[in-house]
């Protein structure tokens, strides 16, 4: 897009992408930390982890007193109106992938002992890889403003739930077959629909960029199947 | 808007006031508005917006045939009120003013008093038979301006004695008292403050349950706040037109986009 006739505003909005772009980055370590602290269960990692989350809220707040100064200031219309929108809501998504991130690593700290199942910590392993993948295939959407890789992203967020749905009945499994497994695997539950909802929060990220950039929003039309109800039953 | 109910629409495209097509508008050989159609909906505001000398107020005029005081200015295509084409020449433009009213960007009271300059027009157009009816309808156009509170006890002092925002919602009342059915409006708030600007605004809000405005403003976000359609206007021609908040969540055309974002070199 060309440029503003006054050009502070075009440095403001490019800042605002910057921390966009800080926080991405940063929510997608957090993430790929914790989850490697759960399986190699490495609590000084785990810790670091914590940490790091600090900086993710830290950032959100920062980009909130933009997003405040360049509207009182600016009177954003159109495509920048719905630039300024999307970057509000998807730092506030971001915000919630480190605090997701963040349960995790606490709870690397709750379990502190060795993953019970290879097969379990691989199964963990490969919905983050999903969910990380999900992660930055929509950041590189926000950055290259590309609506159709946004709406891929929405498209691929039933992937990370049927690993979610199959890891559920894994977990249950081994619940059912030693009660001494069942603090274990509660938590390594709880990590699952954790990183589960990582990918949630890519799909509102997905949708806020494709109205970004197209004015439109997505049909809601998305079903989302929840198999692991008709398990619970 | 495509998930609009369908009645919504159909409503949407059979209620119209004013119908504009191909309006060309000429300035000696200046060709000042090229080729404009526009369906203006009754009862509600439609904001012109545009950089400056893209045509707005040129447009504007022909609604109530005011460009014919501009010797050198022509005006070709058709203009429909109520379906009725005001250019015919039967129609009397003096006659079609009074059903089609202006405001303009400076308060221009007439050196009278605050009650002559409401009376002037339903005077000339003997809009009263006697006194007390007259006196009615000064008090009820002011009260509609939203100006009786603050007119009631000094209706023999002189209009131009008010405050700029003050002069400015006299105007409107004086426009009002000759039961006019479309109100034009040419940037009447470039000369005012903005508690005055806001008191505009609102009366506007208020008047477009009996009327239909058609307001021209340089400020966008005047726009955005008084208007439900908004055209936007550049170099003569009419770029783009829509709901408001289209207009400025979603416009359709670049230059519309580039405009209203501050990108216009
Ligand atoms: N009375 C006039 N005589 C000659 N040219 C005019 C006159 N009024 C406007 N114009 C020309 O017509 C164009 C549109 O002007 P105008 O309608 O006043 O634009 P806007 O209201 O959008 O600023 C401009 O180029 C302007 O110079
Ligand atoms: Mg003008």
């Amino acid at each position: 897009m060309s440029e503003h006739t006054v050009s502070s505003y075009d440095e403001e909005l490019t800042a605002i992408a910057g921390c966009i772009a800080e926080m991405g980055g940063l929510a997608e370590t957090t993430v790929t930390n914790a989850v490697s602290a759960l399986v190699t269960q490495d609590l000084e990692l785990a810790r670091a982890t914590i940490k790091q989350d600090g900086r993710l809220d830290e950032l959100l707040g920062e980009i909130e007193v933009k997003l405040v100064e360049i509207i009182a200031r600016r009177q954003p219309m159109g495509g920048d109106l719905r630039e300024i929108m999307a970057a509000g809501r998807i730092s506030n998504d971001l915000e919630r992938v480190g605090d997701l991130a963040k349960n995790v690593a606490k709870r690397v700290i709750a379990i502190d002992s060795d993953l019970k199942s290879k097969k379990l910590a691989i199964g963990v392993e490969h919905i983050t890889e999903l969910a990380l993948g999900q992660l930055k295939n929509v950041l590189d959407a926000y950055t290259k403003q590309d609506a159709e890789a946004a709406r891929q992203v929405r498209e691929a967020d039933s992937e990370v739930d049927a690993i979610y749905t199959s890891l559920f009945r894994e977990l249950l499994t081994y619940m059912m077959e030693d009660p001494r497994n069942i603090t274990q695997c509660a938590h390594l539950l709880f990590c699952a629909k954790n990183i589960e909802r990582i990918g949630d929060h890519a799909t509102n990220i997905a949708e806020n960029v494709y109205y970004m950039v197209t004015g439109e929003r997505l049909p809601e039309d998305r079903p989302k199947v929840d198999e692991t109800g008709v398990v619970n039953a | 808007m495509k998930e609009m109910p369908k009645i919504d629409k159909a409503d949407e495209m059979s209620e119209t006031k004013i119908a504009a097509s191909k309006v060309q508008v000429y300035y000696g050989t200046t060709h000042a508005i090229k080729d404009v159609d526009i369906n203006i909906q009754p009862r509600s505001v439609t904001a012109f917006i545009g950089p400056s000398g893209c045509g707005k107020s040129t447009f504007l005029r022909t609604i109530n045939r005011m460009n014919d005081t501009i010797d050198i200015c022509r005006v070709e295509g058709e203009i429909l009120i109520d379906g009725e084409d005001i250019y015919d020449p039967k129609v009397d433009p003096v006659q079609l003013r009074a059903k089609v009213g202006m405001v303009f960007q400076k308060p221009n009271p007439f050196p009278k008093s605050i009650y002559d300059n409401v009376a002037y027009g339903p005077r000339i157009h003997g809009l009263a038979k006697n006194k007390s009816e007259l006196d009615e309808i000064v008090a009820s156009s002011l009260q509609k301006a939203g100006l009786w509170e603050e007119a009631k006890d000094r209706l023999d002092e002189p209009g131009t004695g008010m405050s700029g925002g003050q002069q400015q919602r006299l105007c409107i009342a004086r426009a009002i008292a000759v039961n006019p059915e479309v109100i034009l409006m040419d940037e009447p708030c470039s000369a005012l403050d903005p508690i005055a600007t806001a008191k505009v605004e609102e009366l506007i809000d208020e008047l477009r349950e009996n009327f239909t405005i058609v307001i021209v403003t340089h400020s966008m976000q005047q726009a955005a706040r008084v208007s439900q359609r908004t055209a936007f206007f550049h170099l003569g021609i009419l770029v783009e037109e829509g709901p408001t908040q289209d207009i400025f969540t979603n416009p359709q055309d670049k230059r519309t986009q580039d405009y209203i974002t501050g990108r216009f070199g």
